[in-house]
């Protein structure tokens, strides 16, 4: 377990607890359960109280926390038959996004996201989830396929942004995330978007643009990264906590805006304490958006996507 | 040495060097448009400060000093006129409005352009100077990159071309959208064009970018623009382009008689001289 900064009390109380319960196997006649139970009782409240009210900056660090289930653990949990389809057939296979065409509940759906890693080796390799020009062309490609045969497009949202590298601009990233935000708008099937991490920036929008647009209760969804913010605005890249503040990048706060449709709960300690579970609850929520989605012609998806985002901004967070 | 009235005259670009200055919104309409007659187009307007922003300064104030100084509303002008006797409709971005940041309003001007072209069947063409999104709107500012793009799709749809001339600086969200999306590409010489900035770049590869990186020639050579264009040709170009996209007879060279006076609708005169004096057409 990685414990976060603000959760270092947790960790001292359940590390104590798993102290005592290792000196009990070492020694059968000690009898610790009563005071290791004690213990979790109130790393159980400690846990509560942490979550219950976590301030934006603190969302940040659980959106971005290393145990979070990450898009492969979800393709591999809710999908079956994932099938994977690779490169933008002009320039490269970027493995910073996945996808390819798989099964939910037998609905074939296409599945795209964006992939963090999980060990140094694979965040190397996935770039930390940056994608390059290649990985929006890769889903534009993607997108268009599933269009042309009738198949819903489920993007599952988890970057800290695009790519501030050299090759990225030469190859006109600008373009194809503008491209990929336009793809989106043009489908006429089904999208339904999840952020399962971090939204970061234009690098989310590209594939973010969807009819329904979810976000895990601990994400977040923001034009900016806070110390980019705050080194902007602020001119000290320290001010993180005040710029994620006033970025209003919580879930809460985006569902608030009419920016995001639905909050999927995480359970207690957050996505990185039980992934399956919450794996499960984003899994109920895709299905449940496209059942509701299934009956619209494709003018209609069209339509509703457009009206959707024309819309956003009619209420601040005041109304 | 370059006088004032001189560097007025030749369009903000200096006479020695070709140096590009920046232009403001209101300037380049009244040196775009046919003897600088055009009608603005009302843009609504949005909730001003919908996360009651406050960094080191609240946001309101931060416009409000904005306003002051560039006596304009907001960070886009939406007008519509002639150049060259083609009737157009015309967004111009000002950067000199807190660096033309795309916050709602920016994001409301250009579904009011593309709304007034579908309606006027008028080609669209837009000034693009940012930059990028306006952090002090959060989120919102970031959702202008799928509602512009909506916008785009509007005017593609009605059959009108959707001309973009890039100028000095357009970066992050806005290149990244609709400053993308353009049926043709064109930018002023030497105009930083991308979407991530040179030093957000080195600091993260930490090392030396070539030189000329992101400018508009550089963008030329790696195939993300279709001309770059001396400002001094500019109109005469986006003449040609568009005449020619709307299957119309070549323009006609030479003195344009003078416009009825619609002293009340108008801004006319010399670009700088002139008060922003354009009514807003509702």
């Amino acid at each position: 377990m990685n414990y976060l900064e603000f959760e270092k009390p947790l960790a001292e109380i359940e590390g104590k607890a798993e102290e005592l319960r290792a000196m009990a196997r070492a020694n059968s006649e000690m009898d610790i359960e009563k005071e290791a139970s004690a213990l979790d009782k109130k790393a159980q409240q400690l846990l509560a109280d942490l979550y219950k009210d976590l301030s934006a900056w603190r969302k940040c660090q659980v959106a971005r926390h290393p145990d979070r289930p990450h898009c492969g653990d979800y393709i591999e949990a809710l999908f079956s038959e994932y099938t994977p389809l690779a490169g933008d057939r002009n320039f490269a296979d970027d493995q910073a996004v996945m996808g390819g065409l798989a099964r939910l509940n037998d609905r074939p759906v296409m599945v795209i996201g964006h992939e963090k890693g999980s060990d140094t080796q694979s965040r190397i390799e996935r770039n930390f989830g940056m994608a390059r020009p290649e990985g929006y062309r890769k889903a534009i490609r993607l997108m268009d396929l599933a269009d042309r045969f009738n198949v819903p497009v489920v993007t599952l949202i988890d970057t800290p942004g695009a790519y501030p590298g050299k090759g990225a601009e030469e190859r006109g990233q600008s373009e194809a995330i503008a491209r990929s935000t336009e793809k989106c708008l043009r489908l006429g099937v089904p999208l339904v978007s999840v952020v399962i991490g971090e939204g970061g920036s234009g690098g989310a929008v590209a594939f973010a643009t969807a009819n329904r647009v979810a976000m895990l209760e601990h994400s977040i969804y923001s034009v900016i990264s806070p110390e980019g913010c705050a080194s902007i605005l602020w001119k000290d890249a320290e001010k993180m906590r005040e710029a994620a503040e006033a970025l209003r990048l919580t879930a809460q706060d985006l569902h608030r805006l009419n920016v995001i449709d639905r909050i999927i709960a995480e359970p207690l300690g957050g996505a990185q304490r039980d992934g399956q579970t919450t794996m499960k609850s984003v899994g109920h929520c895709i299905d449940d958006v496209l059942n509701q989605l299934s009956g619209m012609s494709r003018e209609e998806i069209i339509q509703d996507r457009r009206e959707k985002f024309l819309a956003i901004g009619d209420s601040g967070l005041a109304a | 040495m370059l006088f004032h009235r001189e560097l007025t005259e030749n369009l903000g670009v200096c006479s020695n060097c070709d140096h590009h200055m920046p232009l403001s919104a209101r300037d380049r309409l009244l040196s775009l448009f046919d003897n600088g007659v055009f009608t603005e187009v009302e843009v609504s307007q949005p909730n001003a400060d919908p996360l009651s922003f406050r960094d080191q300064k609240r946001y309101p104030e931060r416009l409000k000093t904005a306003q002051r100084s560039t006596g304009e509303k907001e960070a886009m002008i939406v007008a519509e006129g002639e150049i060259g006797r083609t009737p157009i409709v015309a967004a111009c971005q000002d950067f000199s409005f807190m660096g033309g940041s795309m916050g709602m309003y920016v994001g409301n001007a250009i579904i009011a352009a593309a709304t007034r072209a579908v309606e006027r069947k008028r080609p669209l063409i837009l000034f693009s100077a940012a930059g990028g999104a306006r952090m002090q709107e959060g989120i919102l500012s970031l959702m202008q990159m799928p509602r512009t793009t909506v916008a785009v799709e509007m005017v593609r749809e009605a059959g009108l071309p959707y001309i973009v001339v890039l100028t000095h600086p357009t970066t992050g969200g806005v290149t990244a959208s609709y400053a993308m999306l353009g049926d043709v590409h064109i930018a002023e010489p030497n105009a930083l064009i991308c979407f991530a900035g040179p030093r957000v770049i080195e600091q993260t590869i930490r090392e030396k970018l070539p030189e000329g990186f992101q400018r508009a020639e550089y963008l030329l050579d790696h195939g993300m623009l279709d001309r770059v264009t001396h400002r001094r040709d500019l109109k005469e170009e986006l003449v040609k382009i568009t005449r020619m996209l709307l299957n119309m007879p070549p323009p006609v060279k030479g003195d344009l008689p003078a416009p009825t006076p619609e002293t009340e609708n108008t801004g006319v005169g010399e670009p700088t001289d002139a008060k922003p004096t354009a009514a807003t057409e509702t």
